[in-house]
């Protein structure tokens, strides 16, 4: 059974029912709505649950592709699927977060649900095929035309200035992926394949190296964001609706540090290691830069999407260390900042559902009506601030430390993240929850109802469970990242 | 039974009583939420007193259970474990005693507060995380431990969220540990490369072969043993609020009393000099480490007490003064008296949770005024507290008869002073300037530590009944907003149980405290009067090799212990310093009562220095607050909008519409001409999708 065809093409499935629906009813006809919500709904558990089942018949001591499809295409290219223990995880990932976005947008959406709902279920499907493509031809159809649904949902559910950021986003990312296209068209020519397998093989020459790997990393600096070119994440998590926002930041910003890990360290290992100086840097101008900015920020959404900016500075860091430590601290940051900081943005639609504001000194004392939201969110930002016991402190450790056994400046510089996180996100959580109640508009705001409690539930346990047995995860990825960095140091000759 | 099975008891049983009382604490009730926690708490407090007297006299032996992985990656192993040793023990029942006690006191001291799940909650959340703490076997489970207690204190702080002081101060107290967590972070990490372990047990037998070993950190060569010491050290100053980084504890008092009890004086402050002690091991061959902690230490004593000298709020004096006294354990621990640190954070446990639960009685009868020129006369009013208060004091001062004995600081401090002098008899200046200070502070603590008592209790009364009556009125009224339900019930409970009417004639007297709370305060009292000349023979006497069992390494030339051949004016030193500052207060607070006010309002320089603190709060808002905010709107102002969307994609907007006037000159056959008409026609797709279903 190729399964993992299977898992990409499942939310197809539900797009088809979509449009099945649209067919024989009316768009605007609350039935056919709520119907399409639960076509999308099913079609996103069903993917869990096809990704469970591959996760469970994945082998974690095979360092290699598993699940391999392949099968000829056209003009010489291959369909190619398969999936490591890093992919697999992000597929799962992927999973997880889309049936929890789809039940977030159950109320919050109010026009245009089918086309809505169409757009997530493509959306899944092509983040998925990044995950699992092992021809780079595919990757980067699945990489690209992942962009459009993103561009729609915020163009057209997002906020008052979403043409503006919807156009932003799109700039920047489109413009590293010409970049990466070039690449990977000059990687074709040079090596006679487009196998990813067979290119994570191949040795490139370390001059083609250099260019090779600054054209891809235009491209996933961009997606992750590294600074200094971040500014299109912040706008596009503002006006992106709540739903957008948990998948940019829970899974699109992970195909940047994918990348980096599937691409620019197998294949252009020489390169990589001539620009981890310049990495490293990046990296902790991120922590302290975006931290700093975060901390003055007056929209709750803009501050959390700031602290993604210089989380995902801990992930670059870890990818470039180049050590195991390094390479299983950025994979389960990004993991662990995927289900955290989609549960931070959801909290802050919670409230702009209520309120349909996201200006921080709009709100004040919610803890007086909403003790049990306050306690949510309060997990969360300790999860943000990398709290031990909670999944956020993994990632931070352990990237702290591999980047420490390269370059101990660059420890010390990304270790002073962990004093500003704590400042922007308990000085956001003190002026958002703590205090009296101020704001006569928040006299009768309501506290979690019980959709809510079951979006954040999954969330919750994975925050605690994956804190506490950070295993779980790790034992999955250990044999790839091993042989990941085994390869590497070879390469460089370390 | 099995020593191993009474131990998971004891560091779990507080996590269930906290998962109970948090998640249903409302459902359950306060009742069922109290019980519960305190129940667990006081289960685990027998168990540990089982556990320390199976050590100290039944021979049990030092172990080591895992129970589950943590983080392991390569070489990087953490299990979540329970490590039983010398240092364990002690602080075993340190913590669970003193957490015990602080849950019942609580039933009396937050009788009033509709929080009470979520209080207790927290509580037995914090005594989890410390039990975690004192009993890891690797570095990992310390810093979840570490940062754990740092959590609780942060959520009881900031306990009565309606207040914004309370919230700052929460914030503060967890901002300024998370700068020691850098430290120590950096410590771990520099640990890790270069003993390739983060495991206590794999790390200490390779610390002597590799102390010498030069270690490249921020581009400097170091001595790996002192460099990693002393980064460790910054974690330790961060949570033991020392000099630098001691800022937070008194602004802590915001949290209610018990918390300060439990948390701020007891246990949580003291897992500094703990860690400073587990590591002896490394320490020990940590030279420049040892002096930064010994200079440090010192520092913080002078300075802690010089500024609780003149401070009006009870519970910060006692701030002022737990920082003082810990400041003496690490210059025990700098100057290699490790045992003599430990024994000190075990008396100080007791006398000083006792002298918070006193001040918390003390204030909960004077309907929450902390501010002591309003207090006086009290012993007649609370003879319970005045009893108690004072047997701390006594204990804290380390008042006793040479020869013959004494309370519990008597024992600990005297040895710290002793192994101070000890260490500069044997050519370490810094000993003799530990010893000096050590003397000097101990008559300042003297002075402050009986300006508490004599200010409070003695003298004219400073308050008169319309007081305490307004500001039960005053309270009231806070708390109105939150519950009308509740106003009549707490009004009610306040006033005096033989008159119900709130007329004119009603006279509101100070009134002891509910049995809760004055049982604690006397088992606390037998911990401070007996704890130290029962113990001193097992910490720091001759029978401390079989107490301590290996847990605690000296090197072969310490010898701080011992007893040198010293002047008899030597031995004696502490004592007559905090005679003489006891005779001091006397004169200041009973006999010329009010001249400690007229010199007050004489503002004069050194009142006022010390009165703020030394500015430090000042400086560091200045500094490092205005310079983050600055800075923060610069990059974001400045670099963000201005620079990077500026020459970005704003400046490629512009650019595009310059481009679409000259159409005309689109058969350039320039290459960034095609890319970006192939960037404008996907653009243009998409912006007529985006047109036509927004329309």
């Amino acid at each position: 059974m190729p399964i993992l065809s299977l898992i990409t093409y499942a939310p197809i499935l539900g797009v088809a029912g979509i449009l099945a629906l649209r067919l024989f009813g009316k768009a605007d006809d609350p039935k056919t709505v709520n119907a399409a919500k639960w076509i999308a709904l099913i079609a996103t558990l069903a993917t869990l649950a096809l990704s469970v089942l591959l996760v469970v018949q994945f082998n974690p001591s095979d360092s290699g592709f598993q699940f391999v499809e392949d099968t000829p295409w056209f003009a010489g290219l291959h369909y190619r699927m398969g999936v490591d223990g890093i992919s697999v995880l992000f597929v799962l990932l992927t999973a997880f977060l889309m049936p929890i976005c789809i039940a977030a947008s159950w109320k919050a959406i109010e026009k245009r649900v089918l086309e809505y709902m169409i757009a997530f279920l493509l959306l899944e499907s092509l983040v998925i095929g990044v995950f699992c493509a092992l021809d780079i031809v595919l990757f980067y159809i699945f990489f690209e035309f992942g962009l459009v649904p993103m561009f729609l949902i915020i163009g057209i559910w997002g906020g008052a200035r979403r043409v503006y950021a919807a156009f932003k986003f799109f700039l920047y990312t489109l413009l590293g992926s010409v970049l990466m296209l070039a690449a990977i068209l000059a990687m074709i020519g040079i090596s006679h394949t487009s196998s990813i397998p067979e290119l994570m093989a191949y040795h490139f020459a370390p001059g083609v190296q250099t260019w090779l790997f600054l054209a891809f990393f235009a491209s996933f600096a961009v997606k992750m964001p590294m600074w200094p070119v971040h500014t299109w994440l912040p706008d596009a998590h503002v006006e992106a609706p709540t739903a957008g926002s948990v998948i940019l930041a829970g899974i699109l910003l992970k195909m940047g540090g994918y990348g980096f890990l599937r691409f620019s360290l197998p294949m252009f290992p020489q390169a990589s290691h001539y620009f981890t100086p310049l990495v490293f840097a990046l990296s902790v101008i991120a922590v302290v830069y975006t931290s700093l900015v975060a901390f003055r920020q007056t929209d709750i959404k803009k501050l959390i999407a700031y602290s993604s900016v210089a989380h995902m500075g801990f992930v670059t860091m870890g990818i470039f260390s180049g050590n195991a430590v390094g390479e299983q601290g950025a994979i389960f940051q990004m993991l662990s900042h995927g289900v955290i900081s989609g549960a931070l943005f959801l909290c802050v639609g919670v409230v702009y559902d209520r309120m349909h504001t996201r200006e921080i000194a709009f709100y004040g004392g919610l803890v007086t009506r909403m003790p049990w939201y306050a306690a949510t969110f309060m997990l969360f930002t300790m999860g943000n601030v990398g709290l031990p016991g909670t999944s956020g402190f993994v990632g931070e450790i352990l990237t702290m430390t591999g980047a420490y056994g390269v370059s101990t400046w660059t420890a010390i510089v990304a270790a002073t993240g962990v004093i500003f996180s704590a400042v922007y996100a308990l000085s956001l959580y003190r002026r958002v929850v703590f205090g009296t109640i101020t704001n006569t508009k928040l006299a009768d705001i309501t506290d979690l109802d019980w959709r809510e409690v079951a979006i954040f539930a999954p969330l919750i346990a994975a925050t605690l469970i994956l804190g506490v047995q950070p295993g779980l995860v790790m034992n999955l990825t250990q044999a790839s990242v091993d042989h990941l960095v085994s390869a590497y140091q070879a390469a460089i000759g370390g | 039974m099995d020593a191993k099975l009474l131990v998971t008891i004891i560091l779990y049983g507080p996590l269930l009583g906290a998962i109970v009382a948090g998640l249903f604490g409302k459902r359950l009730g306060a009742l069922v939420s109290m019980s519960v926690t305190t129940g667990f708490l006081m289960l685990s407090a027998v168990l540990s007193w089982v556990v320390f007297s199976q050590w100290t006299w039944g021979g049990l032996e030092p172990f080591t259970i895992t129970y589950a992985p943590f983080i392991q990656v390569g070489k990087f192993v953490s299990n979540w474990s329970f490590r039983l040793d010398g240092l364990s023990a002690v602080m075993l029942v340190v913590v669970t005693t003193v957490s015990s006690l602080v849950h019942l006191y609580s039933w009396g001291y937050m009788a009033e507060d509709d929080g009470k799940p979520r209080f207790f909650g927290y509580l037995s959340l914090f005594t989890f995380a410390m039990l975690s703490l004192i009993s890891a076997a690797d570095f990992m489970q310390l810093f979840f431990g570490w940062e754990g207690v740092g959590l609780a204190s942060y959520l009881l702080i900031g306990f009565w969220h309606h207040k914004p002081t309370a919230n700052a101060a929460a914030i503060k107290a967890f901002v300024v540990n998370r700068v020691g967590d850098f430290g120590f972070a950096l410590g771990i990490m520099t640990v890790f490369w270069s003993l390739g372990s983060i495991q206590f047990a794999q790390i200490f037998p390779l610390v002597a072969g590799h102390a010498n070993d030069a270690w490249n950190f921020a581009g400097h060569s170091f001595r790996l043993m002192d460099l990693a010491c002393a980064l460790l050290f910054v974690g330790a100053m961060g949570k033991s609020a020392q000099f630098f980084l001691h800022t937070w504890l008194p602004d802590a008092m915001e949290g209610p009393t018990p918390v300060s009890a439990l948390i701020h004086a007891a246990t949580m402050v003291t897992a500094g000099v703990y860690m400073v002690c587990l590591l002896s091991p490394m320490f020990e061959y940590a030279p420049v480490a040892k002096h930064i902690v010994v200079v440090i230490g010192a520092i913080t004593a002078l300075f802690a007490a010089t500024v609780g000298l003149v401070q009006n709020d009870i519970k910060r004096v006692i701030a002022y003064s737990t920082c003082s006294q810990l400041g003496y354990m690490f210059m025990a621990a700098g100057v290699g008296a490790y045992q003599a640190s430990m024994f000190h954070l075990f008396t100080h446990a007791f006398f000083k949770a006792l002298l918070f639960l006193g001040a918390g009685s003390v204030i909960h009868a004077m309907a929450h005024e902390q501010d002591m020129r309003r207090y006086g006369n009290l012993a007649k009013y609370l003879p319970v507290t005045f009893v108690v208060m004072t047997i701390g004091t006594i204990a804290i001062t380390g008042l006793g008869i040479p020869g013959l004995g004494g309370f519990a600081g008597f024992y600990s401090k005297d040895s710290i002073i002793q192994a101070a002098y000890s260490a500069g008899h044997a050519g370490d200046p810094i000993g003799y300037f530990a010893f000096v200070m050590g003397v000097f502070v101990a008559g300042l603590t003297a002075f402050y530590s009986w300006r508490v008592a004599f200010f409070t209790f003695n003298g004219h009364a400073r308050w008169t009944s319309q007081d305490l009556e307004h500001h039960w009125h005053n309270r009231d009224h806070d708390h109105g907003d939150q519950a009308h339900d509740d106003h009549a019930h707490a009004a009610e409970s306040h006033s005096e149980p033989d008159t119900g009417d709130h007329g004119g004639e009603h006279v509101h007297l100070p009134h002891e405290s509910p049995w809760t709370m004055r049982l604690p305060l006397i088992l606390l009292s037998i911990g401070a009067i007996a704890s130290g000349f029962v113990f001193a023979g097992k910490f720091i006497g001759e029978q401390h090799l079989e107490f301590w069992k290996g847990a605690i390494f000296t090197a072969a030339n310490n010898h701080v212990l011992a007893e040198v051949e010293a002047p008899l004016w030597i031995a004696q030193a502490p004592l007559i310093v905090s005679v003489l500052g006891l005779l001091f207060a006397a004169w200041m607070y009973i006999v010329k009562e009010g001249i400690g006010a007229r010199w007050a309002a004489a503002q004069g320089p050194v009142y006022l220095f010390l009165y703020n603190k030394w500015f430090f709060d000042e400086l560091y808002e200045a500094t490092f607050v205005k310079g983050a905010k600055l800075l923060g709107d610069l990059f974001w102002k400045g670099g963000d909008q201005k620079l990077i969307d500026g020459l970005g994609p704003d400046g490629v907007s512009a650019v595009s519409i310059q481009v679409g006037k000259g159409a005309g000159r689109l058969q350039t056959g320039f290459l960034y001409h095609y890319a970006f008409v192939m960037l404008l026609g996907v653009a243009a797709i998409l912006s007529y999708a985006l047109w036509a279903w927004n329309a």
